[in-house]
């Protein structure tokens, strides 16, 4: 292993770790309220796996890696998509309750 | 302007507005602009992508046109799919519609996986190791989010259980991890791609057996504990095909919901093994008999007039309030309760409902305001000083057996102490047992009265026999 790619690898783990730390920072003192549209949001953040799977599908070079990769972007799709409409309809409700207050 | 430049500056800047909208979700006043800042992110992101067409590997170029055709064809079916999927589902259905496009993305982890293998494209041992975890996660995810999906929507109503099963799922695990160090060395004689499918299958398998024998009740959990693996093996995807945006949004998901996940099984008084391992509801049924007293019916309307002359009344909501989608008349009910000079609270479990936070969100599309709504830890000691406690669909989170019975599988959760008030009204449907399968013999106490049926009719009945009676006092005075 030469210096160069040492030194990617342990960036790869520098950025983990300190996403590690962001996701829990961010959920630590959330109000239970909010836990099933964080969930929901949280779901919605990793369909960002769409972008990784056109990048997979668009450098395909055989049919069972096109099968696959078509499979991948459809899935990926869904779970941005699905993940995001479902969060708005709930935060949605926030939004309504609120003049109520006081 | 170079594209590689480009797609590096949409990526950062979906990370951080990925970061910046789930820290603005976690605050009730700016949740709902938090999606939206999220959403612009994705939006980002996905349209950069299309760049990635500027460099692709020599071996892909011939193949341009066509995976390009299959990117568009697939994003726009799959958007299309899940958007109006998302759309049209009743609210109810909120919690499985996260499981399965949970799901989705774990599937979209293990088929970016696949297509690494299948071109031989991890050249070192350490891409080739993180691939391969990846796809176990990813597979893992799938088919296990689409078991609790099935679950959720009432397709798979029992749990399934054999003997032995812990050992038995602990070797399909051993044997996809064989496979796929298998898949990594080679074997001699076997294709790659058969052994390829042989580890995607018992991948597969091992996340539909793992799910099958959990409980309904540990649903919640088993969501938050998947949507955590499919953040996992998406950041790791992301570290093999060099991504940092999928890297970052990918961890960040995976400890934000490693961390909700543990919350959640904490909420019951159980560590997440227990709840994977343990099989809930399984030993509930010698303690049948033990429970004395009867349950004792009422008709809703002298429920309503009880409620009508207390002081306080505390209102306990389940799963039965979204499944009769009775949450409108619930507030119009308390409205006409605090019109009457009573004063009303929510307690609200932490798994009250399918999901963490579910009866929150039902709630709040009633209206309610939340300086109404109280958690279990703040609202608790008031149920000895309330008049009347009001259960609505809500079964095991109010069982006395959790303090008491030793023998019940949900021994150790904490409950709402709805026994301790003067008088307890339940709203139920039959008289069934909860979703984790136990009795529940704060039904059988002195206190406790019945009022069985829909939550919706019942409410109505209740708001009606009020309202007649506000009419008769008017008169009177």
């Amino acid at each position: 292993m030469n210096v160069e790619t040492g030194m990617v690898g342990f960036v790869a783990l520098y950025i983990f770790m300190l996403a590690a730390f962001t996701g829990y920072e961010v959920i630590a003192r959330v109000p239970a309220i909010l836990h099933t549209p964080l969930m929901s949001g949280s779901n919605f953040v990793h369909g960002i796996v769409v972008v990784g799977a056109m990048y997979a599908l668009l450098n395909a070079s055989s049919t069972p890696e096109q099968v696959v990769g078509v499979i991948g972007v459809f899935l990926g799709a869904a779970n941005a998509a699905g993940g995001y409409v479902v969060t708005e309809r709930m935060l949605e409700m926030f939004k309504s309750s609120r003049p109520t207050k006081h | 302007m170079n594209p590689a430049w480009i797609i590096q500056t949409a990526d950062f800047l979906a990370a951080f507005l990925f970061i910046y909208g789930l820290k603005r979700m976690s605050s009730p006043v700016t949740a709902r602009s938090g999606i939206h800042v999220a959403g612009y992110g994705m939006l980002l992101a996905t349209l950069a992508g299309f760049l990635y067409v500027f460099g692709i590997s020599p071996a892909a170029a011939p193949h341009l046109t066509m995976n390009l055709g299959l990117a568009v064809g697939a994003l726009l079916v799959g958007v299309a799919w899940a958007w109006r999927g998302g759309k049209t589902v009743p609210l109810t259905a909120m919690p499985q519609m996260v499981a399965l496009y949970n799901g989705m993305g774990g599937g979209a982890a293990g088929a970016i996986a696949a297509v690494e293998l299948l071109g031989g494209k991890a050249d070192n041992a350490i891409h080739l190791t993180v691939t391969l975890v990846g796809a176990v996660i990813g597979s893992v995810s799938f088919s296990g989010s689409l078991i609790a999906w099935a679950k959720l929507d009432g397709r798979i109503n029992k749990p399934w259980r054999i003997r032995g099963q812990v050992v038995l799922n602990s070797i399909v695990l051993l044997a996809a991890l064989a496979v796929g160090l298998a898949v990594a060395v080679g074997v001699a004689g076997v294709p790659t791609h058969v052994l390829i499918g042989l580890f995607f299958g018992i991948a597969l398998l091992y996340g539909v057996m793992l799910t099958m024998p959990i409980g309904g009740a540990d649903m919640p959990v088993v969501i938050s504990l998947y949507n955590a693996l499919t953040g996992l093996a998406v950041g790791l995807d992301g570290f093999v095909l060099g991504n940092a945006a999928l890297m970052i949004a990918g961890m960040v998901v995976g400890s934000a919901g490693t961390l909700l996940t543990l919350l959640m099984a904490r909420a019951m008084n159980r560590s997440v093994s227990n709840v994977l391992f343990s099989h809930f509801g399984d030993v509930s049924l010698e303690s049948t008999g033990e429970i004395k007293g009867r349950m004792k019916p009422v008709e809703a309307s002298d429920a309503a007039v009880t409620m009508r002359y207390a002081g306080k009344v505390i209102i306990v909501p389940g799963y039965g309030l979204a499944a009769a989608q009775a949450q409108q008349k619930l507030y119009e009910f308390v409205k006409t309760l605090q019109a009457a000079g009573v004063e009303v609270k929510f307690a609200i479990h932490p798994v009250a409902g399918r999901m963490p936070g579910h009866m929150d969100v039902l709630l709040a599309e009633a209206g309610v305001p939340y300086d109404l709504i109280f958690e279990l830890e703040d609202v608790n000691d008031e149920f000895s000083g309330t008049d009347v406690a009001l259960v609505i669909g809500a079964n095991d989170v109010v069982n006395p057996a959790a303090r008491t019975d030793k023998t019940s599988p949900i021994y150790g959760m904490p409950i709402l102490n709805v026994d301790q008030a003067h008088q307890v009204y339940v709203i139920k449907r039959g008289q069934g047992k909860g979703y984790a399968g136990v009795e529940n013999e704060l039904f059988f106490a002195d206190n406790t009265n019945m009022v069985y049926g829909d939550a919706r009719e019942v409410l109505v009945k209740m708001i009606q026999a009020v309202k007649e009676l506000g009419e008769g006092s008017e008169s009177a005075a």
